[in-house]
């Protein structure tokens, strides 16, 4: 009787333990960063798709077999770009880097791809959104020039609010001062 | 058997709900120096509820930085009636004025709850009311009460009845929390894993607009605090940021990149009819409404660095406010209109400062070194900021003539972009 009276209290307290409802609604949002299709590697994770890991589609010529994008050897599994403080200017380190994104791009016209700018963490959030736009459209201005098209990449900012190192020091701020390459279906 | 069971339902036990864990409190590091000193003695009855209205007054005042609770232990017979105050008493432990008061139950759930403050200094009653109220009504009767002690005696209207906003994070969870002023009845608006910034009070209080990355990027929604529904107003191609709401709640300013960089656009408080301010060379962000529902202030690095300008709503008449240092952003007007709060980077502080736009004089308030978001409450006279002691994130209130210092946390969560809630109507 005691252990019933035990596991009710528990359960009433679970319940009265719950945090308000949230809204979940989903929302529509205006989405055209998975239009195309880019080849599916069976190491991708998240993609899912389970095609098979040699698929051609798309490839340069004379490139390694297998998917391009997700070959370690291969610059374009390369997907970051890090900025100076208070910049947004692309340094030459990372030209060669944009540059085979862009040119991959230009040749697959069905690919898709997301540039997510971030800073670090000082200063104004919403300033810093619009920091990190800029260091995405940045890149994504010398991948068009390449003949990436303006539809195939779309530039989104996180500010400051999504850090990889959550520490408060100057490699910590370097780390987190950057542009994150991602391709539709990763 | 016994013992999991028992280690569960203390587990249980320990577990206090998301809300409770970010609950505020508020304690007062800094006064005005001329605080005035006040006696508030216990109102007559109020032992007999589980919440006394006189406690509420007092924390109100004091933790204002402009009032100083004097003591009055040992008095007695303890006055509940204006005419009952022996003013020279009170006068003896330093008291300007005495508050005294109340609660009575009057049967079917009402009580009545009455007040009067006193002119300890030159006797007389300055003001008195009297409510009948139900009992979840306690807390709000006990901050009209401030309120009016507040106006009475600084002559500035009081804003213990508002409420506040913040967001609150715990882990890789992301709260958006209403409570009273002084922290109490912290109820959460929305909860996700993704992160939340830019909550923003409509004028009648009845929405918040926010900013969520929950769609991998920014989106703007505004949801209405009655019902929980929520529209996403702005989720164009790119970022969506940055909305402030025109002082008729009709109009919302925000920052789109759907055009290529981060522009000033106007919109509809239901998302329609969108259309772009002005079109610039650098990023425009952090838009927000003058009182005069006709000119915004902004934050634009079209100079080479983040400053902060002034335009008409027609885009007309750029005006670029301030001069100093090479990071001037977050631009707030003062209800008033006769100035702005803003943040600055001094080196490597960023510091909350207040400019008056008849002289552009600009007097720092806080100290920083990373503070952030300030938000002005209602009557122009506290400013609500974050900044981040010892890696976790916290609130503090100063000042509009920085000598009131609030240092305001949560027990288990960073809390960061406050937002000062309007006056009830």
């Amino acid at each position: 009787m005691n252990r019933l009276f035990v596991a009710a209290a528990f359960v009433a307290l679970l319940a009265g333990c719950q945090s308000q409802p949230t809204t979940q609604t989903a929302a529509p949002v205006e989405d055209r960063t998975a239009a195309g299709t880019t080849p599916g590697g069976a190491s991708t994770a998240g993609a899912g798709t389970g095609s098979v890991a040699g698929s051609q589609q798309g490839t340069r010529p004379g490139s390694t077999s297998g998917n391009p994008l997700r070959d370690p050897s291969s610059v374009l599994s390369k997907r970051v770009v890090y900025f100076d403080f208070d910049s947004f200017t692309v340094r030459d380190e990372f030209r060669p880097l944009i540059e085979a994104h862009g040119r991959y791009l230009a040749q697959n016209r069905n690919a898709r791809m997301t540039i997510q700018g971030n800073t670090d963490e000082r200063g104004s959030r919403e300033y810093n959104i619009a920091l990190g736009q800029k260091r995405a459209d940045a890149v994504k201005r010398m991948m068009t020039l390449l003949g990436a098209q303006d539809s195939q990449i779309e530039t989104v900012s996180f500010g400051k609010e999504k850090p990889k190192n959550a520490g408060h020091d100057e490699a910590s701020w370097a780390e987190n001062r950057r542009d994150d390459i991602l391709y539709a279906g990763e | 058997m016994r013992s999991p069971l028992r280690r569960l339902v203390l587990l249980a036990a320990l577990a206090l709900p998301l809300a409770a864990r970010a609950q505020l409190t508020i304690e007062i590091v800094g006064g005005a120096g001329t605080a005035i000193p006040i006696a508030i003695v216990g109102f007559e009855g109020e032992s007999a509820f589980p919440l006394g209205v006189s406690g509420i007054v007092a924390a109100d005042l004091e933790r204002s930085g402009l009032f100083r609770a004097v003591d009055t232990s040992g008095i007695a017979p303890r006055p509940s009636r204006a005419e009952d105050v022996r003013v020279d008493v009170f006068r003896g432990r330093g008291a300007d004025a005495v508050v005294v008061g109340s609660m009575q139950p009057l049967g079917e759930g009402r009580v009545d709850v009455r007040y009067a403050l006193v002119d300890a200094v030159r006797g007389g009653t300055l003001s008195s009311m009297r409510y009948v109220v139900a009992p979840n009504q306690f807390r709000a009767t006990a901050h009209k009460i401030a309120d009016e002690i507040y106006e009475k005696l600084t002559g500035d209207v009081g804003v213990f009845s508002t409420r506040i906003a913040y967001i609150a994070k715990q882990g890789t969870r992301y709260q958006l929390i209403v409570a009273d002023a002084d922290g109490a009845d912290p109820q959460t608006i929305v909860s996700t894993d993704e992160p939340l910034l830019s909550p923003r009070w409509s004028p009648d209080g009845t929405r918040l607009a926010y900013v969520s990355l929950e769609q991998r990027k920014p989106v703007v929604y505004v949801q209405n605090l009655a019902t929980g529904a929520r529209t996403p107003i702005a989720a164009f191609r790119g970022s969506n940021s940055a909305p402030a709401w025109s002082p008729d709640g009709r109009t919302l300013a925000v920052t789109l990149t759907r055009d290529g960089g981060s522009q000033l656009f106007l919109m509809n408080a239901d998302g329609t009819g969108v259309r772009r301010i002005m079109t610039s060379p650098g990023a425009d962000t952090e838009a927000w409404f003058m009182p005069d529902g006709r000119t915004l202030l902004f934050t634009s690095d079209r100079g080479g660095s983040p400053q902060i300008y002034r335009v008409g709503v027609d885009g007309g008449g750029v005006e670029r406010l301030t001069f100093d240092g090479s990071y001037n952003v977050t631009p707030r007007a003062l209800p008033d209109g006769k100035g702005m709060v803003f943040v600055g980077r001094d080196g490597n502080r960023f510091q909350v400062a207040i400019m008056d736009f008849a002289t552009r004089q600009v007097q720092i308030l806080t100290n920083g070194p990373l503070d952030e978001s300030p938000s002005v409450a209602p009557n122009g006279k506290l400013i609500l900021y974050a900044n981040e002691a010892n890696g976790r994130g916290i609130l503090n209130a100063v000042s509009a003539d920085g000598r009131v210092k609030q240092r305001i946390v949560a027990p288990a969560a960073d809390v960061r972009e406050p937002a000062w809630g309007p006056l009830p109507r």
